[in-house]
């Protein structure tokens, strides 16, 4: 065997990339990886869209008039699996990709060959998850939550290839997150102390503890489902002396932390852009520095709010229902400091700010929203409604997605060497914003009126805010295809961009040349103080 | 072979392109769809093919192969600086810990289960009604040798559970206790094994790791026998109910762990046999010792909550 070893060690000591591509199929560069994700998680994101879509489209009016329940089910499972784990994750994974070994001086990952695996097994993860839309008996239709025994006894048999891609998946970030984790802790630059940080270096060192705290326990509970299927354990069916109720508290164990796993990083982002483009220091930083790590720490400790009505002991319910609370503190603070920034500050409103500025104000009500929901008598009205939808629509899509967009237009001339369109990036603002308000605000009102959440069909009071939210829905989908035509604009023609593209614009990475070079920092760079805490 | 005069020590060594990530995603997806397919094969009444599973699993086996002596090769050049090996040192301690929390999800089924679900089954506690509508006459006890409905879950016809703490003959013939003893004795050769590396005692590197392996393959025997008595005998299955689900998955990932664990000792074993290990520069073996460490650990809690509790 050992001459097969070294058959390939005339390996060209070159430093750029390769050509063709191999380069894509074979790179160690944390840019190509990053850029790898980035474009496999906008494939993802109008896949999921399209299902969005269908889902509207059915919606638009009462009765069912183009697709069968059953595959509505499926589209709402597979665009909520697909939009959680193969558009957000992978975005927020591609920025961390592109940006942390810049922002901290690094000369690329900790472990790049670890990385590109992390990367390659998510397209085969969800050709897996999407093939079984083709399959007999249809693909997964137990909702993105895939509640036993929905997901045990009732399943399709196709259920078994979503367990092994949630595997898959699975894997992948946790091998991401080690290598985002020994990045961070071990190859900062010489100076770059932990509180000198960029925040969102902050947010993914935090997110990465997440990740790799919750990850195995969903594989744990896919795992469980697998064998209730297939082997006859009864973890999940009472007959046996299991509970189906178990499942959900295993999931959510896993679930809560992840949806602070979709929403940190977008901290981090914007608490870049915003003192950008307000020309003043991140207010706050060390407390920005505490409340994430407060709110990571909250997470593991609030699951069983998605579980209020399923029949919980009276102290299970009051003590979630104060933890769940609880985390409205060190969110404030997040809130409270991000305005503080922009107080008095010289602000302009350029594409990436209007997208952070929107994310402050439209995450904000989706917190509030969410604050309704922790309150356990009001959630038995709210449980399972379009209220619910509202609110973690407005969570993620204006705050999570609105995160990753602002962070696109943010440093896509330092990827790029070229500055985007300022007037199209402002009309992709506009046309976002108002897409996105016009499809979800109105699901509240229909949630608190009582529209069930994962149905076909409704009753004709719905009909006016359900017609209203598959308009704004169509905008809102659109403008996403308007977005890649900007970014594509931007690649091909963009304006040549200077190394700190942005004036007010602070960190290691603006010191280096647009683009940046292949191999930013092979000997660390000096961490001055000018740069830190953008 | 690139002599290690021409690599700048104090820099980062990043690797150049290779084929293995996506190579091994590749053989990933065929060895889990391949698995997908015999499971619902079999779930459907028939024979179920292994062939795509086992194809993938060589496919993955070779590309780890490959990698693992990659980087091997790459150390013995010199290519990696102390940061480099400090990655290293992070990457393989937070895999374990993702391990850990892995267990965790099982563990904590397992306490769910027997703090709150058997008892409410049972007619006890908060919600007790359940029980009350569901089987009446389910009595909550574990370990559980009557399942609320045995139609569909054969009741198993005893448990794992140890014997009582005074029956000293008992214990003697007690296979888990051997197992723990075993075990814990595998975790001190190992480190033995860490300090003649130190020390660069050849011999003495290979006698203690060779004990590890020896250890750990005798401990997995014994489990396989323990299986074997609890189909057979005990009629405790994997389809006996909740406490036979907590049971098998519990000790048979640890199983698993352990399998694996043996296996990349023994690779650590060819490696001192090849002289690869140097009192500062062994962080192959370190990595397995540490692993084995955890399954050593994982062991205990499991000894204490799934046998002896």
């Amino acid at each position: 065997m050992s001459e097969v070893i070294h058959a390939d060690h005339h390996d060209d000591h070159a430093h750029g990339p390769a050509k063709g591509m191999l380069r894509w199929l074979y790179t160690t560069n944390h840019k190509d990886i990053g850029t790898l994700y980035l474009w496999f998680s906008f494939a993802m994101f109008l896949i999921g869209g399209v299902m969005a879509l269908v889902i509207r489209t059915e919606l638009f009016q009462p009765g069912l008039q183009f697709i069968e329940p059953e595959f509505f089910n499926q589209m709402t499972t597979n665009h909520g699996l697909i939009m959680v784990f193969g558009a957000i994750m992978p975005a927020f994974v591609g920025l961390a990709n592109w940006l942390i070994p810049m922002q901290v001086g690094a000369p690329d990952m900790a472990l790049p060959r670890m990385n590109n695996l992390s990367f390659w097994i998510l397209p085969f993860a969800f050709s897996m998850m999407i093939s079984t839309l083709f399959m007999e008996g249809g693909g997964p239709n137990f909702g993105w939550t895939f509640y036993a025994p929905l997901s045990t006894t009732y399943a399709p048999d196709s259920v078994t290839y979503f367990i092994f891609a949630v595997h898959l998946m699975g894997a992948s970030s946790i091998m991401g997150s080690i290598n985002i984790i020994a990045t961070i802790l071990n190859m900062r630059a010489p100076g770059m102390t932990l509180m000198k940080m960029p925040m969102f270096v902050w947010t993914w060192l935090i997110t990465a503890y997440l990740l790799i705290a919750v990850m195995p326990v969903l594989a744990g509970a896919v795992t469980m489902m697998l064998f209730d299927i297939h082997f006859n354990t009864s973890f999940f069916n009472a007959a046996g002396g299991g509970d189906p109720v178990m499942f959900q508290h295993i999931f959510w164990f896993f679930g809560h932390p992840e949806v602070y796993i979709m929403i940190l990083p977008a901290f981090g982002i914007v608490s870049h852009i915003i003192p950008t483009f307000a020309r003043k220091q991140l207010f706050g930083y060390t407390s920005m520095v505490y409340a994430v790590a407060s709110i990571a720490f909250l997470s593991f400790i609030v699951w069983a709010h998605h579980m209020f009505t399923v029949g919980m002991p009276l102290a299970g319910q009051l003590f979630f229902m104060y933890s769940t609370m609880l985390i409205a503190v060190p969110t404030g603070v997040k809130v409270f400091n991000w305005i503080a920034t922009m107080w008095r500050g010289s602000m302009t409103f350029e594409t990436p700010m209007l997208f952070a500025i929107a994310f402050v104000v439209l995450f904000t009500m989706g917190g509030f929203s969410g604050l309704m929901l922790a309150i356990t008598p009001a959630d038995y009205q709210y449980h399972d409604t379009y209220f619910v939808v509202a609110h973690f629509h407005y969570v993620l899509v204006p705050g999570a997605l609105f995160s990753i967009i602002a962070a696109v237009y943010f440093w896509i001339p330092k990827w790029t060497g070229k500055m985007y369109d300022e007037s199209l990036g402002k009309l992709h603002f506009w046309l976002s914003f108002i897409g996105v308000n016009v499809t979800f605000f109105p699901q509240h009102f229909s949630g608190l009126a009582g529209m069930p959440r994962r149905i076909p069909d409704y009753a004709l009071q719905f009909a006016d805010f359900n017609m209203v939210s598959s308009i704004g829905a169509f905008i809102f989908g659109f403008s996403q295809l308007f977005f890649l035509y900007v970014v594509i604009k931007t690649i091909r023609s963009g304006a040549p961009a200077k190394g700190r593209s942005w004036e007010g614009a602070k960190g290691l990475e603006w010191i280096l040349p647009s683009p940046a070079p292949y191999h930013s920092f092979t000997y660390p760079p000096e961490v001055k103080s000018e740069e830190v805490h953008g | 072979m690139s002599s290690s005069t021409e690599v700048d020590n104090s820099t980062y060594y990043v690797p150049e392109q290779g084929w293995y990530p996506v190579f091994l995603a590749f053989g990933l997806m065929l060895m889990v769809t391949g698995l997908a397919g015999f499971l619902n094969e079999i779930k459907n009444g028939g024979a179920g093919g292994w062939t795509q599973s086992l194809v993938g699993f060589a496919f993955v086996s070779f590309v780890l192969y490959r990698w693992f002596a990659k980087v091997v090769e790459e150390n013995a050049a010199g290519m990696n600086n102390a940061t480099l090996k400090k990655s290293y040192v992070w990457g393989m301690g937070w895999f374990i810990f993702s391990e850990v929390m892995f267990f965790a999800a099982f563990f904590g089924a397992l306490f769910y289960v027997r703090e709150f679900v058997v008892p409410w089954l049972g007619g006890e506690g908060d919600k007790a009604v359940i029980g009350e509508y569901l089987w009446p006459a389910f009595e909550a006890t574990w370990p559980v040798v009557a399942n609320p409905n045995p139609e569909i879950f054969v009741n198993p016809g005893e448990s794992m559970a140890s014997p009582d703490v005074s029956n000293l003959s008992a214990w003697g013939a007690y296979l888990p206790f051997y197992n723990t003893v075993i075990l814990l004795t595998s975790s001190v050769t190992v480190h033995f094994a860490h300090d003649a590396i130190k020390s660069q005692e050849r011999n003495k590197i290979i006698g203690w790791l060779a004990l590890t392996v020896i250890l750990g393959i005798i401990f997995l025997i014994l489990q396989v026998e323990e299986y074997i008595h609890a189909y057979q005998a005990l009629g405790l299955t994997l389809d006996s109910g909740i406490y036979g689900s907590t049971f098998f998955i519990l000790t048979g990932f640890h199983g698993f762990h352990v399998t694996l664990g043996t296996f990349i000792l023994l690779v650590q074993l060819f490696r001192a046999i090849k002289g690869h290990f140097t009192a500062n520069d062994c962080f192959g073996f370190e990595s397995a010792s540490w692993y084995w460490h955890f399954v050593d650990v994982v062991w205990v809690g499991l000894f204490i909550f799934v046998y002896v509790v």
